[in-house]
């Protein structure tokens, strides 16, 4: 207690407690090393989401929430929303309807990459590295569930985000395109080096993160 | 700078609606007080009253006044409700949807215009069954003007039932429907008590500030009066305008003092509308009480359809008969079409149209432009704050059309007159135009707003990018339709306003409404036609372009399409 504690590498979540009114919803401390997956299960209505919204700063205001989350030592909860870089995958891949797949992937580039052909290509190399090369012009309304899918990782991963948050990204998908998406998911944040939330009602998720699972139950007791 | 903005906007925008009606009511109190000092006025007395009281017809003015306002209210209501709750959630209601939004857009007086031309006993209705009847002169019916108002209300439920039937539809999603719906039919009720009892209270709860609008309107509306109502004696709002626009400036005094009358008729209207209210939810709760089905309800159901079907098609054959008139060479009674077509009506207008036009222009576009900016800026601001618009906010927002018109515009116009404002006559009407343009817009937008999916924004700002860039690049050109509809609803709003443009510009400035409304009393058919179809065309012009430009910009965007 007298020193002040080293930063570490990756993830870290210290007493982070979400309420609402007396109810308890999470409670939680943890580590997350960079590359590894963080597992919370729980049942629809349970709260596990809350978690995310906390780390990423879109918590509704009623809920009350306190704790701390650093990312390589960077206290998180100090920043703006947009300076946090925690990027998000939601159930539905959520693409940016007027934008072209390539313009999907070019508006997540930090803005410190100035030039237009240098975004471009970078977009354009992404693409390329997830399968969908040519794609760039694009309308995503056209596109099929799972290459929707893999613009929005591409789009999440050139935004250099600090950490994962995955909201039951899987859930909407068929048998055999979530087990390849999983995969998919898994291993780039693994190269990338990024911590990895995954908040699921999916046993299967669990066991392919292959991560420390915490689960939380219906009336709010939180419990590994 | 992002917080800041968005905060400011809900305080300018309050000031923007709260004020000019604040002060317009102090401007018209006032001076019925005896009290305005630019005209000589600088003690309270209760003369200007006194005069008023000696007016003769006045209180059978203020009678017909209350009376055609009601009765336009609750025919409009009544029809809006039955055809309604005996359709919604079927395909014939959507159809039906489609031909009545396009009414919202037409303006008043046009409206009114074409159904004149329409009944009036050289009309043609009449023309059409003349040969049958061997009628071969215009019968000796006083229509429109008929002492009862009842071709006023008429014209004025062809307007407010499209106004109430979309502003119903647009909270009907508020409401389980369809399990309603099963619930009803499953105990045995007909499609319309099942509707009634399980549906309306709530529906009626979030509608009920616009029918308190349409009260307020129908009950001091002026341009429809003048070209629809009774004239000897008119409603008590005619009445004001004449007074308001008489040379002998002395006049002002007895008009303010009529002004005040007309708060009170319309919200002794008001009133006797709530005791209804109350009336009707006693009767609702008996009938469910004692478990009435109303099985047999076929026959009501088709007659609303009827009814909402003719009211569509007067509106639009009216506007035909317009365009017809406006073109017309001879047409002698009782020929169904003219002799001959002619540009010549249109020619002699148009070097006369070029200034109203260019001032109905600018002050629509500057108001609606002003009131986009300021409701995106406080929709914005409830997103901050994470709090949407309370019922008190609602009211706020319906504050400038359920107060009437007549009575604080008025009073602006006194104020205006006496701070000498005369150079700046446009920005006057503009921000008057404003308080009644911001309203619409607010309401048509906010729905939309607060329906799109919040997690797109998430994304946009965990991708690292601010609230102004999340609005710039993914808010405003995903709700770009909307928005682009938003505009189009407000210009048509600031396109149709006849009495505050009357008013605040004083025939100094005149717009295409108010010179057409200007001719109601000629009875030249061929120039109303041009003037009246103008001021339908504009608004649709506004309409149809800004359609377009969706379609352009997402060329290729299929979500983007509707």
């Amino acid at each position: 207690m007298m020193l002040q504690r080293q930063p570490t590498n990756g993830l870290s979540l210290s007493n982070v407690l979400i309420r609402m009114g007396d109810v308890s919803l999470i409670a939680l401390t943890a580590e997350v090393p960079p590359g590894s997956v963080f597992t919370v299960m729980g049942p629809s209505g349970s709260g596990k989401s809350t978690l995310l919204s906390f780390i990423g700063g879109f918590l509704d205001p009623v809920f009350d929430a306190k704790g701390k989350v650093s990312v390589d030592g960077v206290d998180l909860l100090s920043l703006e929303p947009q300076a946090r870089r925690a990027g998000i995958l939601f159930q539905d891949p959520l693409l940016f309807p007027h934008m072209s797949v390539g313009a999907n992937v070019a508006f997540a580039i930090p803005a410190d990459v100035r030039d237009r052909r240098r975004r471009r290509q970078i977009a354009a190399d992404i693409l390329a590295d997830m399968n969908l090369a040519d794609f760039a012009d694009r309308d995503p309304a056209t596109l099929s569930g799972g290459q929707k899918g893999r613009v929005a990782l591409a789009r999440v991963l050139v935004s250099r985000p600090r950490l994962l948050l995955l909201d039951e990204p899987f859930s909407k998908l068929d048998m055999e395109l979530r087990a390849q998406m999983r995969t998919l998911v898994f291993e780039r944040a693994r190269t990338a080096g990024l911590p990895v939330i995954l908040v699921t009602h999916d046993d299967a998720d669990a066991e392919a993160a292959g991560g420390p699972v915490h689960r939380i139950g219906m009336n709010g007791a939180s419990h590994d | 700078m992002t917080a800041l903005l968005p905060r400011s906007a809900v305080a300018l925008t309050l000031g923007l609606l709260v004020l000019p009606i604040t002060f317009g009511l102090l401007g018209t109190l006032l001076p019925a007080f005896g009290y305005l000092p630019a005209l000589g006025g600088h003690d309270l007395s209760l003369q200007p009253f006194r005069d008023l009281a000696a007016t003769p017809g006045l209180p059978t003015a203020a009678v017909l006044s209350v009376a055609t306002g009601l009765a336009a209210t609750l025919i409009s209501l009544g029809i809006t409700l039955i055809f309604v709750a005996s359709y919604a959630g079927t395909p014939t209601l959507s159809r039906l949807q489609h031909l009545l939004s396009p009414l919202l857009a037409v303006p008043h007086a046009a409206a009114a215009f074409g159904l004149a031309f329409l009944i009036a006993p050289s009309g043609f209705l009449i023309r059409l069954v003349a040969p049958l009847f061997g009628i071969d002169r215009p019968p000796d019916i006083l229509i429109p003007h008929d002492p009862m108002g009842l071709t006023m209300i008429a014209g004025l439920v062809i307007k407010e039932t499209p106004f109430l039937f979309l502003v119903t539809l647009a909270a009907l999603p508020q409401v389980e429907l369809s399990a309603a719906r099963r619930l009803a039919a499953s105990f045995g009720y007909g499609r319309i008590a099942g509707f009634v009892y399980l549906l309306w209270p709530s529906l009626y709860r979030q509608i009920r500030f616009a029918v308190y609008a349409v009260i307020a309107y129908s009950s001091s509306v002026v341009d429809v009066a003048l070209i629809l109502g009774p004239n000897l004696p008119g409603t008590l709002a005619t009445r004001l305008v004449q007074w308001m626009n008489d040379p002998d400036l002395s006049v002002r005094f007895l008009a303010s003092a009529g002004a005040v009358l007309q708060l009170g008729v319309t919200l002794a209207g008001l009133l006797f509308w709530f005791v209804l209210e109350r009336l009707a939810a006693v009767l609702l709760r008996a009938s469910r009480e004692r478990g009435w089905r109303f099985v047999r309800d076929q026959f009501l159901r088709r007659v609303s359809i009827l009814v909402v079907g003719l009211i569509g098609g007067a509106v639009f054959a009216g506007l035909a008969i317009l365009a017809i008139w406006s073109l017309a060479g001879l047409w002698q009674f009782p020929d169904l079409l003219p002799q001959s077509f002619t540009l010549r009506s249109w020619m002699s207008a148009l070097p006369r149209i070029g200034d109203p036009l260019v001032t109905t222009l600018v002050t629509g576009f500057a108001s609606t432009l002003l009131a986009i900016l300021l409701t995106i800026g406080c929709l914005e601001r409830e997103i901050q704050t994470g709090r949407s618009a309370s019922q008190k906010a609602l009211l706020m927002l319906y504050l400038p059309l359920i107060v009437p018109q007549i009575t604080f515009v008025f009073g602006l116009q006194l104020l205006f007159i006496g701070s000498g404002g005369g150079e700046y006559r446009l920005t006057a009407l503009v921000l008057v135009h404003l308080v009644f343009v911001l309203p619409y817009v607010f309401l048509s937008l906010a729905d939309p707003w607060r329906a799109l999916d919040r997690r797109y924004e998430i994304i946009a700002t965990a991708l690292g990018r601010s609230r102004l860039s999340v609005l710039v690049s993914i808010r405003l050109p995903m709700l770009i339709r909307p928005i682009l509809t938003a505009l189009a609803l407000g210009f048509a709003v600031s396109v149709g306003q006849y009495l505050p443009t009357l008013l605040i510009a004083e025939g100094r400035l005149s717009t295409i409404t108010t010179e057409a409304v200007a001719l109601a009393s000629g009875n030249n058919r061929r120039v109303i036609g041009v003037y009246a179809l103008l001021q339908t065309i504009v608004p649709f012009l506004a309409f149809a372009l800004l359609a377009l430009i969706p379609s352009a910009l997402h060329r290729n965007r299929r979500e983007m399409r509707v």
